[in-house]
């Protein structure tokens, strides 16, 4: 291939050098990561996942609280925005008049790009005493005596970080589970009303076909929520307990990280939060990676969409 | 097309000579510091004051937190660190030839946030100890009543809020509670990063005087300076002598006056708990750390420069901001001390 | 599919449904025009010529702006963009014209893992890999983290705009016997090049908006940072650190800052999405 043109060489070698290049950024952080965090694993190994402490005086540390913190507010923001994503993708598919289509995926897609450092600033000033609010409110019910809403009202805490998640990852999930209902053949839902189905029940046809897609978008919007760091640092309270309570003031991993890393003291110290900077990288490398492969078995990606039938005269130079 | 073919290149070049103009301040000497929340009102203002009177020379401040001021200097990614909590002897060993440099001294104040009370609450230490250890739980326990007699607390919970990061004022605040309550000193102890048994973190300073205002219920603690320009309600704090004393100048440099006779050469001392009947009992000095050999000697020059100036000139603007200025007699071992800084 | 109940009951069952649809639209507007709104009602409110010409003022007086925030941001944006586009443009190059080869492969998957790995992992990883040896916080430490983020997406736009070229343009280029090189870059570039713009602006509109990569590499400055070996403020690591504190004063000019990065990003969106939008005519037309 390189002797077939001449000077091709060159240019294959320089722009091949680029696209290792990308390759090389990847390992190279997992390889600083890792690097980093010896120490740590070394000395607490696998109960550095089970251990509850996180002491920097006695330099003992436990990184489940972070786990347990991180997947509780994901679960939330999941369980949450799942069903409002999957609606906003129906109803903009299948249900919108066309007039109304683009500018309500225009909206959707809004939400998506306000940064998250506003997202948290919004959140500090309506969403926090609104929350407190709430919490107040079920303190004064006998609910308060169930250990999902015990604990004073604080405000901040894991429902005000898992809210503000939610709205956050809405717009990802739904937009993937837009174009996954696009990717949908027109035939599935024709022959449903065919058959004499509702409106509802062809969608649900939709919905069957591209399920594995579907399932994919919520597993990306996971990703999303589960590496989410300002939002969450500003809303979940920097307290590393694990407590069921939604009330109560926990930590996340992004938030542990974000907050003690520019003066963790002792290496190993330092040495854990970079070991839990590899356990953020090596979990959202996992699911994106399953939520790609789940999303392409439904929806094909553009490039790979057919190429719209042009007539010959638009190809001829 | 072609508007945006030229448009790009037309940008580029714009920030092509915004970056060249910028570059141009490349005369201007910049110091970078990080550390304490704790003085960083009065550092701030020094810094600007003496870039007023030297406008080549930036001096960069950013409040981190103590923890920050020390592991960013031991790796030498600033020029200076600052401190309210002395480093330890392991920390001094990891950064060799640190020097500390008291700067002013301040008070922590316990902060709240009581629905309906307006007024001054008296905390003895074993109380407070309490209440941050989570023992103490609602605003109406009798624990709190005993020392407030005749006033009426409301049932609300007490939101315990502290720091989240490494803090030289969690330091101070710790280092006095573990003088007056033998249970902090054995389950929670002394240090700038604590493991808390309760509460919230906020980041800095800021953060802690930022979440008391905004929670209702809420205790925390914080230097006198952002209680006193945020108007947030503290209370006065037993001191040794029994006397129930509230943060003030007053009571700071009755403290200080203390240190002088038994001022270590290293500048590294506790002055918590202090002896005296007007002495405030949460009192701390705050230290700039400088290594004694400064890798730029041109940096190193203008630092001590700016460290002379603040030992004397500073000192005059400390009192605005509530902060106590050094005593002589420490003023005096520092600019000896400053001779080995080259 | 099958007939359950009577057919009023499943036409019932759709209309619920469908309402409920329509209702979960509704339901996430509302926390975006209640972001917007308050957005735009504290930010207005809150900007003063100040905010864009003054520099801090020092800790707990009132006053001060955000400039040297604002002159930050630019800068590392450009900066990031300025290391980013060469990468991810050359890396999108190779994929798209060796698409069978395994370093293709190899470079689309990590582009793709890439842009999943959580901003904070790569600010800590900029603060190893040039914080640390360089002894010092500085805008191109910043940018290394920022231009991290954007590879990804400026890689995948490049790849896929090259991809829709039409092939005929190649093969005419090469039969008239030009180089690869000077096909690609005389001729495919060219004619990809709204796309891939788009494809910059995304990137850039994603990372003007980073705010965690930030706080361990370009750190913050209370002064104008000269060159870019300095730390250097940002309006977003700004906004967090008046967001938590108390002064009523930051609070308000937190606001301001908000009010201007989010119409910042919005502009840089918008200009992509026109850039998109011309694509397609001429694609189509």
């Amino acid at each position: 291939m390189l002797r077939k043109r001449g000077d091709d060489g060159a240019f294959r070698i320089w722009t091949g050098l680029f696209a290792l290049l990308v390759a090389v950024i990847v390992l190279g952080i997992g390889f600083e990561l890792w690097r980093h965090s010896r120490l740590p694993i070394e000395k607490f190994g696998f109960g550095f996942w089970t251990g509850t402490d996180w002491d920097p005086v006695q330099e003992e540390f436990g990184a489940l609280p972070f786990i347990w913190g991180t997947l509780y507010s994901s679960l939330i923001a999941i369980v949450l925005a799942t069903p409002i994503a999957l609606g906003i993708a129906i109803y903009i598919v299948e249900i919108a008049p066309s007039g109304l289509r683009k500018p309500l995926a225009f909206l959707t897609e809004l939400l998506a790009s306000i940064p998250s450092i506003v997202y948290g600033l919004w959140g500090i000033f309506f969403l926090v005493p609104f929350v407190r609010a709430i919490e107040t409110a079920v303190a004064g019910t006998p609910l308060h005596r169930l250990p999902l809403f015990s604990g004073p009202p604080y405000g901040i805490g894991m429902l005000a970080a898992g809210l503000i998640l939610t709205i956050m990852v809405t717009p990802f999930i739904s937009s993937v589970a837009r174009e996954v209902l696009r990717a949908v053949p027109m035939a599935q839902r024709e022959a449903a009303y065919a058959l004499g189905a509702t409106r509802w029940e062809a969608i649900k046809v939709a919905l069957r076909f591209g399920r594995t897609g579907i399932f994919g978008a919520v597993v990306l919007g996971l990703g999303r929520a589960i590496g989410e760091t300002m939002a969450v640092t500003m809303l979940i309270g920097n307290n590393p307990q694990v407590s069921t309570s939604l009330f109560a003031p926990q930590y996340s991993m992004a938030a542990v990280i974000a907050n003690e890393f520019s003066e963790a003291s002792g290496d190993v110290y330092l040495g854990a939060l970079f070991e839990i900077g590899l356990v953020l990288f090596v979990i959202t490398l996992l699911i994106n990676t399953a939520s790609r492969l789940l999303i392409w078995s439904t929806a094909r990606a553009p490039s790979r969409r057919p190429a719209p039938v042009k007539p010959a005269a638009a190809e001829a130079a | 097309m072609t508007l945006t073919r030229c448009s790009l290149p037309a940008a580029a070049a714009l920030f092509l000579m915004g970056a060249l103009a910028a570059s141009a301040f490349a005369q201007t000497v910049q110091l970078n510091g990080a550390g304490a929340t704790f003085p960083a009102p009065i550092y701030t203002k020094w810094f600007s004051e003496y870039h007023k009177l030297h406008p080549n020379v930036q001096i960069n401040y950013q409040a981190i937190g103590s923890g920050g001021g020390i592991r960013q200097i031991t790796e030498r990614t600033v020029d200076f660190g600052a401190t309210d909590g002395p480093m330890t002897v392991e920390q001094i060993q990891a950064a060799p030839g640190i020097l500390h440099f008291p700067t002013v001294l301040g008070a922590v104040v316990p902060i709240y946030n009581v629905p309906g009370v307006d007024v001054e609450l008296k905390f003895t230490g074993p109380l407070l100890a309490d209440i941050f250890m989570g023992k103490v739980t609602k605003w109406n326990d009798a624990a709190i009543a005993a020392v407030n007699q005749g006033m009426t607390l409301p049932a609300t919970d007490i939101a315990v809020v502290h720091r989240s990061e490494g803090s030289g004022t969690t330091y101070i605040f710790a280092d006095y509670l573990a003088k007056v309550s033998p249970e902090w000193k054995k389950s929670v102890g002394v240090a700038a990063a604590l493991k808390w048994p309760t509460g919230v973190g906020g980041k800095g300073n800021d953060g802690v005087a930022g979440q008391v205002k905004q929670q209702p219920g809420a205790i925390g603690y914080v230097e006198l300076i952002y209680a006193v320009q945020n108007k947030i309600d503290f209370g006065t704090v037993q001191n040794s002598a029994g006397k129930f004393v509230k943060a003030s100048l007053a009571g700071v440099t009755s403290a200080a006056a203390v240190a002088v006779g038994s001022m270590p050469r290293d500048f590294r001392v506790s002055i918590t708990n202090a002896p005296g009947d007007a002495t405030y009992p949460i009192t701390s000095f705050t230290w700039l750390l400088v290594y004694e050999k400064q890798k730029d000697k041109e940096k190193g020059k203008i630092l001590t420069e700016f460290m002379r100036w603040m030992l004397t000139e500073g000192q005059k603007m400390t009192e605005d901001l509530s902060y106590a200025p050094l005593p002589k007699g420490v003023v005096d071992m520092e600019m000896s001390a400053l001779e080995k800084v080259k | 599919m099958t007939a359950r109940g009577s057919a009023a009951r499943r036409r019932l069952v759709s209309s619920i449904m469908t309402g409920a649809c329509a209702c979960a639209v509704v339901v996430a507007l509302v926390p975006l025009g209640l972001v917007l709104a308050y957005i735009a009602s504290k930010g207005i409110g809150s900007l003063d010529l100040a905010f864009f010409t003054q520099l801090p003022k020092p800790h707990g007086e009132t006053g001060g702006g955000m400039a040297n925030a604002i002159v930050g941001s630019l800068k590392l944006i450009g900066l990031a963009s300025a290391l980013a586009v060469p990468v991810g443009v050359l890396s999108g190059i190779y994929i798209a014209e060796y698409p069978g080869s395994p370093l293709a492969s190899i470079g689309r998957l990590a582009a793709d893992v890439l842009n999943g790995i959580p901003s904070i992992v790569v600010g800590i990883f900029a603060y190893g890999l040039v914080v640390l040896p360089m002894r010092r916080f500085s805008a191109i430490a910043g940018a290394v983290a920022l231009a991290i983020m954007m590879v990804p997406i400026v890689t995948r736009s490049t790849e896929e705009l090259i991809k829709l070229v039409p092939a005929s343009l190649r093969e005419a280029g090469l039969a008239l016997g030009a180089t690869r090189a000077r096909v690609t870059f005389g001729i495919i570039l060219p004619a990809a090049f709204p796309g891939i713009l788009t494809g910059i602006l995304v990137a850039v509109s994603r990372i003007a908006g980073e705010t965690a990569p930030l706080l361990f590499t370009a750190f913050n400055n209370q002064f104008w940072s000269p060159g870019i070996d300095q730390p250097t403020a940002s309006l977003t690591v700004q906004i967090y650190s008046y967001a938590i504190s108390p002064y009523d004063d930051l609070h308000r000019q937190a606001w301001a800052g908000a009010f201007v990065l989010v119409v910042m990003v919005l502009t840089i969106s918008m200009l992509a999405r026109l850039a998109t939008r011309r694509l397609e005519r001429m694609r189509i037309g």
